[in-house]
């Protein structure tokens, strides 16, 4: 319904609003190229000064965004399931149970018949899961949070008993799949290997960076990728992805006009269903080689985060999904890498609490630069950092992203609220 | 795709549409009976009738948002049978609804095209077609908007006009306005009126459904009156006054809210000073408001909607605070007082939009008597639910208040608007206010219980009640009110005595066009 | 008469299909179904299995209520998991650590357990108040930081000791002032019903009074049936979020006292895991009530038990997930169709009993 704004904002936000009050955000920042570039290098820089202040060449070392590309594959596939679901007004907080559905179908069918049958079945698997989904939210009217949490729970409960059916000695995990080719692109990788050994500051980081994206990389990783433009390119620049839109904005609107609300969102629930489990399907498939019972790990919900991050658009979740691959990366790298990280950290709030207080916002400002404080003691006081810390690394990452950003986004306007044919508004 | 200028090949004075006999029934509700209609194409035709006769389930009928249980529907002569909204349009029948289906966070273009995008064979949108297409009926019909423009960024008239070039863009040449003169002001509406008279000229024809006499005499080539859910006469404007036409909407005496004894004491009960509210995006949507409301007084604030009223409603209930002002109940500064304390000092709430605001729909009648009065007797002792309490004291107000229910225990959404509306009001009465706050407190509520609610409202007035009323019905406004002030973009622009103004003058003040009222 | 009907409508057919699925499954994969529902039953029933389905409901129910607490309101805390287990490795710890006489030292370690929960769910609604962060994601990340907290101080030199002739690590054990017996209540059984059933009831019944008997139930179910009603009418939202998400972590903290007071006497690795989980679902099961939660946690207890006698006849236990996960998203549905049915109905009702009552009246007048 259209109605003039008047920031009128009685009640709490409502269930499945996977975000804030109604903040309408006017003055959003820019993020023109030329700024995006900017700020790519700034980051860049920063990391390459602590990596020699430190010492800590696994910082920004090729190793380490190759990871960190790889683990973004499965959260940004995660995010990007979400974006289409969400995106159509329905909320799928299922998409991990999806994501374990993929990661199953991959499993079975990777080590029976090849890797990307593998793939091709955990999408699959993963899609029947949004089609359930679907089912309970967009014909039965349930309640789309609740229909989420019992998806989970049967993602997880029907693929251990699959397992037990299919692997019966060792119902937790799969044999070894087959690995998925890569492609290397020789001169280039070789060179950028060589000036990244080097440690000069800058421009070794971006050779590491170019090293990562050249050197054996997945043909997953290109799928993938490729993704992230053809969706935006369905969304916004076709009749079925405005129709779809509309269904998350204006529902009734739309079914005035003779759009199926009820097609578009089965369509996107299901797609949303296949991308987490081709998510699923890449993380058993490429990242782990095996399935493993409870390999997810909470990524499906970490994908969701990238993609509130991201504003419900696809660059923002690309650059949430890196973010969060990233963080992953390093909980598996040296207690001395993540050690090292708390520098950056250090730096980082150093310099937004710099810009908070240049717009004249002097409370978040100064608790900025206590945190910096705080970070910096700990740093400076310590040598490495316990392994249960970097466990934690991902789901913290994703608490202060959530924390800081929630309250400049805006979702689609209808998200998370049941839709029926016919009642006016 | 269809052209979006239409030729006049018809002839005016053939029948564009016609209706034989339909009927539509819901679960315990008989929505119409037996109607019959004849529009004459090229002309503006108008269905007159009061909140609840049915019109708007006529006008779903015809817009294939359902199928009538009985009747026929003719289209350019020809029997149809709508099954959805497309087929309608299909036909060449469009719908401006009175609450506008447009997506705010999509642009004007988004919103006009959606559902029929000029497309590539792959589905890739044209967008430069589909410009193309919107200025070119923007020149016919003198209807200009920004394509590209957000939707939440424009005013009311504009998306008006966005709603009426979604129908033109389908080709359509019927077109149906349902109370489109709600959310405009005089100024605004002489402009919709020279639009539909230059789609009248081009052949088009206009079915305008509306409660508003004058305006529907002033535009309309032929009149039909509804009445209880059937069609009572199809007249010529020519032929009748407006006294007339209500006296065939209502089939009995009209409600007259006069008031006449004035009944104004000099204890100032509610002072509002200086408040200043700003919206997120740093806007002021109250603007240095002061008022001063004393017992026994109704303050009536008119104002087309999005002026602020609802922020001033929210201000002086807690629901938001304000950056700068005063609040003062009595003798009490109330500012940074909560919602439910300013409930439990005696302030009274009724909410514009009952469902959403005013009750429990799921909850029982007892349970949403309570509702808002929590922390009082009989509702409650101490920090306990004092369910007996409840339950006689809302067995009470449905007798009181003439609230039509079998019993307390059904839940608050089987209950038609105007009782529930009745419910909220014997419960915010039943408090015993020393202030009520009454937003729209009539609106989609059927004649009868309207004027039963207008005699509580005046009871309590006698008995030293302070009134605060927002409402878009100027009838409502200058026959309750003592006093009225004009609420445009923040700020009070105007006060007028509602003894002596007229809706004109009231409708330039809360335009800003002209001078003030009084 | 109608009402009760209509309550047991949704989780009946729920179940019921949920049995037709399993069956289903069983006999593609070439069990016989009657068969393996006999050897659940039988092993089920007998006196150990009894005590030992009592005594698992009376965690599963506390789990239930802990979360149905929140979903009343429509506050997802899916926390529950990590703030149990972090609630009871506290506990643990500090009542392992501790000489008092036995009330004051069974109390003590309650009140470790209830505040270490609610203070973990209390970071979650401060975050939702504060910062708008959705509920749901920041307690499921907080799960998994709990985990995290949790393995690192279950070590030797922290919280815990090496439990000698073992691998396994666990908290000072909780001396017999701190122990809660049980009862031998079933005949012919080995095992006693924990004493802390007790608890159990307790939570029950505070819950069922809070919700329909105090003013601050009243407001959270206001709360859950309409937001915005609720606070035109003057509720506090945040101040809602903040009590109930603290009164759920509370009760979360509760979830391990059982096994604690009961059995285990100690925090270690074999501490049970996911109960949270289950909480989640037989809540949904129950459809958030104080009394259908009984019945939840009692079937699913059952079926957990009984589950394990399948080893022996070649069927995989995990049937009984899927059997328990088709249960709760049917019942999800079955409810939302039973809801939409009684609001229509008593539209209609209504509608035609004041139809008639006019008539009535116009035929006297």
């Amino acid at each position: 319904m259209s109605e003039p704004r008047s920031g009128t904002k009685l009640g709490l936000p409502t269930p499945g609003d996977v975000l804030s009050p109604l903040a309408l955000q006017k003055r959003t920042f820019k993020l023109t190229g030329g700024r995006l570039a900017m700020l790519v290098c700034a980051l860049i820089a920063v990391l390459s000064l602590v990596r020699i202040v430190t010492g800590a060449g696994e910082l920004d070392s090729a190793g380490t965004i190759a990871a960190a590309i790889g683990f973004a594959i499965p959260i940004g596939m995660a995010g990007l399931g979400g974006l289409w679901s969400e995106r159509s007004g329905v909320v799928n907080i299922g998409l991990e149970g999806m994501m374990i559905l993929g990661t199953w179908g991959a499993g079975w069918a990777g080590v029976t018949y090849g890797p990307w049958w593998g793939l091709v079945a955990g999408t699959l698997f993963g899609a029947l899961g949004g089609l359930l989904h679907a089912v309970a939210t967009v014909t039965f009217g349930v309640d789309q949070i609740v229909s989420g949490v019992a998806i989970n729970l049967l993602g997880l409960g029907v693929t251990q008993y699959l397992s037990t059916l299919v692997w019966p000695g060792q119902p937790t995990q799969s044999p070894s799949i087959p690995a998925i080719p890569t492609f290397t692109l020789p001169w280039i990788s070789d060179t950028a290997k060589s000036i990244a050994q080097q440690g000069w500051f800058f421009v070794s980081d971006v050779a590491s960076i170019v090293r990562a994206i050249t050197f054996q990389v997945p043909y997953t990783t290109v799928i993938a990728i490729a993704l992230l433009p053809i969706t935006f390119f369905i969304l916004w620049r076709t009749a079925f992805g405005l129709r779809l839109r509309s269904c998350g904005e204006a529902p009734y609107a739309a079914e005035s006009l003779g759009v199926n609300v009820y097609l578009h969102k089965y369509v996107a629930v299901f797609v949303s269903g296949g991308l987490a489990g081709f998510g699923g399907a890449v993380l058993a498939t490429v990242l782990s080689g095996i399935y493993r019972e409870g390999q997810t790990q909470g990524q499906g919900f970490i994908g969701l985060a990238a993609m509130i991050f991201g504003n419900w658009r696809v660059g923002g979740l690309s650059a949430g999904s890196l973010l969060f691959g990233y963080t992953q990366a390093m909980q598996l790298r040296s207690g001395e890498a993540v050690h090292a990280l708390l520098l950056v950290i250090v730096i980082g709030m150093v310099a937004l609490a710099a810009w908070q207080l240049y717009r004249r916002r002097m409370v978040p400002g100064i608790v900025s630069l206590v945190v910096a404080g705080v970070v910096f003691f700990w740093y400076a006081n310590t040598d490495s950092v316990p392994d249960q810390v970097s466990y934690v690394t991902p789901y913290v990452a994703t608490l202060l992203v959530l924390s800081l950003a929630s309250q400049r986004l805006r979702m689609p306007a209808a998200d998370g609220k049941p839709y029926i044919k016919g009642q006016d508004h | 795709m269809k052209e979006g200028v239409i030729s006049t090949d018809t002839v005016v004075g053939d029948v564009a549409v016609q209706l034989r006999g339909i009927t539509k029934t819901f679960p315990g509700v008989r929505a119409n009976y037996d109607i019959d209609i004849t529009v004459r194409r090229g002309t503006v035709h108008a269905i007159v009738g009061e909140n609840g006769a049915g019109k708007s389930t006529l006008m779903k009928t015809l817009y294939g948002m359902h199928r009538p249980d009985e009747g026929t529907i003719e289209i350019d002569g020809q029997v149809v049978t709508l099954r959805s909204p497309s087929d309608a349009i299909a036909r060449g029948v469009g719908m401006v609804h009175q609450h506008f289906q447009l997506a705010d966070n999509f642009t004007v273009l988004e919103n006009i095209i959606l559902g029929d995008e000029p497309a590539s064979r792959a589905g890739v949108i044209k967008m430069d077609v589909a410009r193309g297409r919107i200025q070119e009926i923007g020149r016919a019909y003198q209807l200009s908007v920004d394509p590209d423009a957000l939707v939440e960024d424009i005013g009311v008239g504009d998306r008006q006009r966005v709603e009426i070039i979604k129908v033109l863009y389908r080709g359509c040449k019927t077109l149906i306005l349902d109370e489109p003169t709600a959310v405009l002001v005089p100024q605004e509406v002489e402009q919709l009126f020279s639009a539909l008279a230059k789609l009248k000229s081009q052949g088009l024809t206009v079915i305008f459904i509306s409660h508003k006499l004058d305006e529907v005499l002033s535009v309309a080539d032929e009149i039909t009156v509804i009445r209880g859910g059937t069609t009572v006469t199809t007249v010529l404007p020519s032929e009748v006054t407006a006294r007339q036409l209500a006296e065939l909407m209502v089939g009995s005496e009209l409600p007259s809210p006069e008031t006449r004894e004035s009944t104004v004491t000099d204890r100032k009960i509610l002072e509002v000073a200086g408040v200043s509210l700003a919206n997120d995006a740093g806007r002021l949507v109250l603007d240095d408001i002061s008022l001063t409301i004393h017992a026994g007084e109704v303050l009536g604030i008119a104002g087309v909607e999005g002026n602020g009223q609802a922020e001033l409603v929210e201000t002086v209930m807690g629901l938001q605070k304000p950056q700068a002002g005063t609040v003062v109940l009595g003798d009490e500064d109330i500012t940074a007082w909560s919602t439910r304390t300013r409930r439990e000092a005696g302030i009274g709430y009724i909410p514009e939009d009952r469902t959403r605001h005013g009750l429990l729909l799921e909850g029982t009648l007892w349970e949403n008597r309570i509702l808002g009065h929590q922390t009082e007797a009989p509702n409650a002792k101490g920090v306990l639910i004092d369910r007996k309490g409840a339950r006689a004291d809302t067995e009470r107000i449905v007798a009181d208040y003439d609230v039509r229910t079998p019993g307390v225990d059904v839940m608050a959404s089987a209950l038609s608007g105007g009782n529930q509306q009745k419910l909220i009001v014997g419960r915010e009465m039943s408090g015993n206010p020393r202030v009520l706050v009454a937003a729209h407190p009539t609106r989609g509520v059927d004649v009868g219980a309207q004027a039963q609610i207008w005699d509580e409202i005046r009871k309590a007035r006698v008995a030293g009640l302070g009134v605060l009323l927002i409402s878009a019905d100027l009838d409502e406004l200058i026959g309750l009110s003592d006093h009225i002030k004009v609420l445009l973009r923040g700020r009070f622009v105007a006060d007028a005595d509602p003894h002596t103004v007229t809706p004109e003058q009231l409708g330039s003040a809360m335009t800003g066009a002209g001078g003030e009222g009084s | 008469m109608r009402k009760l009907l209509l309550a047991l409508a949704a989780p009946v057919l729920a179940l019921g299909f949920a049995l037709l699925v399993t069956t289903v499954i069983l006999l593609l994969s070439g069990h016989p179904p009657l068969e393996v529902y006999r050897q659940m039953w039988d092993y089920g029933t007998q006196p150990d299995s009894i005590v030992l389905t009592i005594n698992l409901s009376t965690t599963y129910y506390i789990a239930a209520v802990a979360v149905a607490v929140g979903f009343k309101m429509n506050l997802f805390n899916i926390g529950v998991d990590g703030q149990y287990r972090l609630a009871a490795l506290f506990a643990a710890f500090v009542g392992g650590h501790v000489e008092l006489p036995p009330v004051l030292h069974v109390g003590l370690i309650i009140v470790v357990a209830m505040v270490v929960g609610a203070m973990w769910a209390g970071v979650a609604a401060v975050l939702k108040n504060r910062r708008g962060v959705s509920e749901v994601i920041s307690t499921i990340m907080l799960n998994y930081v709990a985990t995290g907290i949790i393995a690192f101080l279950l070590a030797p030199d922290r919280f815990a000791e090496l439990i000698e002739g073992s691998n396994n690590i666990g908290t000072k054990p909780i001396g017999p002032s701190g122990q809660v017996p049980g009862f031998d209540v079933v005949s012919g059984a080995s095992s006693q019903i924990y004493g802390t059933i007790v608890l159990a009831v307790a939570v029950g019944v505070g819950f069922w009074w809070m919700l329909n008997r105090t003013r601050f139930g009243f407001d959270l179910r206001a709360s859950g049936l309409s937001p915005t009603a609720a606070t035109a009418s003057g509720i506090d939202a945040k101040r809602m979020v903040l009590f109930v998400m603290l009164i759920s972590g509370a009760l979360a903290g509760l979830i391990g006292i059982p096994q604690l007071l009961g059995a285990a006497y100690t925090y270690n690795l074999d501490f049970p895991a996911g109960l949270g989980f289950t909480g989640i679902a037989i809540a949904l099961l129950g459809r958030n009530s104080p009394i259908g939660i009984i019945f939840g946690s009692l079937l699913w207890a059952f079926l957990d038990v009984s589950r394990q006698i399948l080893d022996l006849s070649g069927v995989s236990k995990e049937i009984v997930t899927i059997m328990q996960g088709v249960a709760v998203l049917s019942v999800v549905i079955a409810y939302e169709l039973v809801r939409r049915y009684r609001i229509t109905a008593q539209q209609r009702d209504v509608g035609r009993q004041l139809a008639a009552e006019a008539e009535l009246a116009e035929a006297a007048a």
